[in-house]
């Protein structure tokens, strides 16, 4: 019984491997840009519209909405890149009820490049929102003794990041296939779709925690308000 | 016991034991958790956008806990290099 999806292999020529990790990324990539291209072909403004581009345009307008309550003022900016994250895990784990299929986020390099995306992602709009100096700053804060403490801390949620996505669809792949071994009938289509929820709860909660952790990272602080001026009456 | 069976002894038992122990903290914690959302719900029913999404967060990294040692444990069982190591070192006396 293999642990990851790594341990797959389609085609091996010397040192490069296309393991099953690499096939069923390049298979989510196609669905994902190709759906998506060929919905927005004709895109239509007003009441009139497919019901593919309605579809799309719920997602869109909800993943927005929860960006917006995260505390990030003007989504757009974020969207591009907290969308994806969510987007990408979510039919990750969706197209588990494919056979044959194994969830590319169930091997520790796929959730490891994902979380290290978030590491680069967060200074990276910290300092487009703040400049390099408020950014590096706000390490210092609220004492300097803190700043080893606020890098320890910044590793450590990237790292759990990763091992939370990795451990989450690993165990739902795992407890599919040892029951398929025990009891091969009605039970692991009920995993199946406990896996499924555990999926999307693991898509949104991946790409809520990079909103809050970008949120936290632009914060703009706001300049003291001048004292009003009281004129006597 | 020679080394062989002294590592596969000890790694079953610290397998079963490490997820045995790592997840009742993390099932005390949600079942608080969720009951403290349930009540707050109760008082406030118009905040439950903010309270369903800050209780599923919570959850996530308490239930993370419970993952790392499933994790450990996995890799105790399917990838132990100890293991491998000395089924290495026997197949190829």
């Amino acid at each position: 019984m293999h642990l990851t999806p790594d341990e797959m292999i389609f085609w091996q020529h010397g040192f490069l491997k296309l393991n099953g990790t690499i096939v069923f990324t390049w298979g989510l990539m196609l669905v994902l840009a190709v759906g998506s291209r060929l919905i927005t072909r004709k895109l239509s403004i007003g009441v009139e519209r497919s019901r593919w581009q309605n579809l799309l345009e719920i997602v869109v307008t909800g993943i927005e909405k929860q960006i917006e309550e995260v505390g990030l003022s003007q989504p757009r900016k974020y969207i591009g890149f907290l969308g994806t994250l969510f987007l990408f895990i979510a039919t990750a784990s969706l197209c588990t009820v494919i056979p044959g299929y194994q969830p590319p986020t169930g091997s520790l390099s796929t959730t490891a490049a994902l979380a290290l995306c978030v590491f680069v992602a967060v200074p990276f709009f910290g300092i487009e929102e703040q400049g390099v100096g408020n950014y590096l700053k706000s390490y210092a804060k609220p004492t300097f003794i803190m700043l080893p403490f606020n890098i320890i801390s910044e590793l450590s949620r990237t790292l759990a990041l990763a091992v939370r996505l990795f451990g989450n669809m690993m165990s739902g792949a795992m407890i599919i296939g040892i029951l398929l071994t025990i009891t091969p009938f009605i039970f692991p289509i009920v995993m199946t779709l406990l896996g499924q929820l555990t999926g999307m709860v693991q898509a949104y909660i991946f790409s809520i925690l990079a909103a809050v952790y970008i949120a936290a990272a632009t914060q703009v602080r706001k300049p003291e308000p001048a004292p009003a001026q009281t004129v006597p009456a | 016991m020679d080394s062989m069976t002294i590592i596969a002894v000890a790694s079953i038992v610290i397998a079963g034991i490490t997820i045995s122990l790592g997840a009742i903290g993390p099932a005390l914690a949600e079942g608080r958790a969720v009951a403290t959302a349930l009540t707050s719900l109760a008082q406030q029913p118009d905040a439950s956008a903010t309270i369903t999404r800050t209780l599923f967060v919570g959850l996530a990294m308490i239930e993370s806990i419970a993952i790392y040692c499933f994790v450990v444990s996995m890799i105790l069982i399917f990838a132990n290099p100890f293991w491998n190591h000395v089924i290495a070192q026997t197949a190829g006396k």
